[in-house]
């Protein structure tokens, strides 16, 4: 179970002036129960990867397949089996707040579950437990308006809006850009306890290396939309050349570890927190000694 | 999915079409678009298409892009030009039912046809070659003379610039809203047109909110930057009117004369 892309292409607008590639041959593999990062600067393509991931985009050439199952269906039944994948894979876009609508967090929530065609005892149930899991108390938050809560609780209620599709694969387009620092800690632990107690597997792009270090057990790593590695954070990170070609640096744990390791001091580079990174250098400099 | 609007789109270029001053530009293609409908002859049509397909080979616009301008228009074309078949008593062409096709009507079908591509094509070629800022900086520079009767041109053009500049942001932003709710399982594309219509409101709430939000966060940054109107408000580019445009207005005024001719004196 997992989702494969094979060597995706895909462009923008062929055959006019303004033909553009966005991406080139990307093969990615996003296992199941993983916690994948995509990383990469403005404009490489991160956005548009994730747009393939349940079907929004079609590549223009090869395949993307959600369990097995590809999400271009050439038959009736196919394409039937392809929206029955599509709805495995929720999908968070930057700056989630800006889509909401209703006049009540409870309706909001529960648009995705009514076009899903469940019945109305079941939608509630899902838009409760998925309230509560975003950290919403359902029984104070559900009349209130969406537009009268404050930055945070606006894109939990986003995002609570797709968890209540009950999805496998959760895809989230830089989920803290905009939050304050509390905010932003807020909302990674939340993302967490979705993939530890609910098992969700997690894709999500982010631009802080620090974040990728401490969340993400597998790097996708785009520049100029190819993909130039994917691998475990400890070897993208060990790949400077890699790293700066696409515009970004090792998070300021790994280059510290480095720095002292390129000093003498015997520490090893792996360490996903600052409390890790405590640690390295304490093993290191009692072997030093 | 919605990037495929061609009409009121420019096109880069240096040809002389995009030199010539944009007022001049802007009256010529007036004139002309009145010349379309006072000469209504099939000489003085060849003239005038002549013009057009002359003027746009030398704007260097890509003429697959300039027909691509007629394509949201292509119904309303067609629909006259069946409705002129029919509807003009005559020589009877072709019978079905209570229909009868006569050659005036096919006459005047294709001339009503011609009429409408000549002004589509010709009015894009304007926006093709003129980018959006120098368009409205030619309105108000026409309009300048009406401010004495109370007429705000520099606050109109303004406006028209603020428009023009926000309808592709517009557009990205409808896009991303639409994948958002689709992703939601939100249907744009099946059902009656009035169940499509009340499926358009999760995108039409969100699509507002970020107008009016923009509109606030534009005011207030014009704001400080001192912007307070058009009175005593100078620019940077001031337009000019040279010898390129005598020349252009002195070979519109040739073609014109040769119309004249062409409809009256023969």
């Amino acid at each position: 179970m997992s989702i494969e892309l094979k060597e995706v292409t895909y462009c923008y607008m062929p055959g006019t002036p303004y033909e553009r590639y966005a991406l080139r041959q990307v093969s990615v593999s996003i296992q199941d129960g993983s916690f994948t990062a995509i990383a990469g600067h403005t404009g490489s393509g991160k956005s548009t990867l994730v747009q393939h991931l349940n079907g929004l985009l079609q590549p223009s050439s090869g395949q993307v397949l959600v369990d097995g199952i590809d999400l271009k269906g050439s038959d009736k039944e196919a394409r039937a089996a392809a929206k029955a994948a599509r709805r495995r894979v929720g999908m968070v876009f930057q700056y989630p707040e800006q889509q909401l609508f209703e006049e009540t967090v409870e309706k909001d929530v529960a648009f995705g579950p009514k076009n899903q065609g469940l019945d109305p005892g079941l939608v509630q149930g899902r838009v409760e437990e998925a309230m509560n899991l975003v950290g919403l108390d359902y029984a104070s938050f559900r009349n209130r308006s969406p537009f009268q809560l404050s930055g945070g609780q606006k894109r939990r209620a986003a995002i609570a809006g797709v968890l209540a599709l009950h999805p496998r694969y959760l895809v989230l387009d830089e989920p803290t850009a905009g939050l304050d620092p509390c905010g932003r800690e807020d909302l990674i632990r939340m993302i967490q306890k979705l993939h530890r107690d609910w098992k969700l597997t997690i894709v999500f792009i982010s631009h802080s290396m620090e974040d990728v270090a401490r969340l993400a057990d597998s790097v996708i790593l785009m520049n100029h939309g190819e993909c130039v590695i994917q691998d475990d954070p400890d070897t993208v990170f060990s790949r400077d050349d890699l790293l700066q070609a696409a515009g970004l640096r090792p998070p300021h744990i790994q280059r510290l570890l480095r720095k002292l390791q390129a000093a003498g001091v015997p520490v090893q580079t792996r360490a996903k927190n600052i409390e890790e990174c405590l640690a390295r250098i304490r093993e290191g400099l009692k072997h030093a000694q | 999915m919605l990037n495929n609007i061609a009409i009121g789109q420019y096109f880069p270029g240096n040809s002389i079409l995009h030199r010539l001053d944009p007022r001049v530009k802007l009256v010529l293609l007036l004139v002309y678009l009145a010349e379309v409908f006072v000469f209504s002859n099939a000489r003085s049509y060849m003239i005038l298409g002549a013009t057009a397909g002359l003027l746009i080979w030398i704007s260097g616009v890509p003429f697959r892009m300039v027909l691509r301008s007629l394509k949201p228009l292509w119904w309303i074309i067609l629909f006259t030009f069946i409705i002129h078949l029919f509807s003009h008593p005559g020589t009877p062409l072709w019978t079905i039912g209570m229909f009868t096709m006569t050659w005036e009507g096919v006459n005047q079908g294709v001339f009503i046809s011609l009429r409408l591509i000549l002004l589509i094509l010709m009015s894009s070629l304007l926006t093709f070659t003129t980018s959006p800022l120098r368009l409205t900086d030619a309105l108000e520079s026409l309009l300048n003379p009406l401010k004495r009767f109370g007429l705000p041109a520099h606050e109109l053009a303004m406006m028209m610039t603020i428009a023009l500049r926000f309808i592709p942001t517009l557009i990205e932003e409808t896009d991303k809203i639409m994948k958002a709710q689709e992703s939601r399982g939100a249907d744009f594309s099946t059902g009656s047109v009035l169940s499509r219509l009340r499926n358009m409101v999760p995108v039409l709430v969100p699509l507002f909110l970020s107008a009016f939000r923009r509109a606030d966060e534009l005011a207030m940054a014009m704001e400080a930057r001192g912007y307070r109107g058009g009175i005593g408000r100078t620019r940077m580019k001031v337009l000019q009117i040279g010898s390129v445009d005598y020349l252009a207005v002195f070979l519109f005024l040739l073609m014109t004369a040769a119309l004249c001719m062409i409809s009256w004196a023969g």
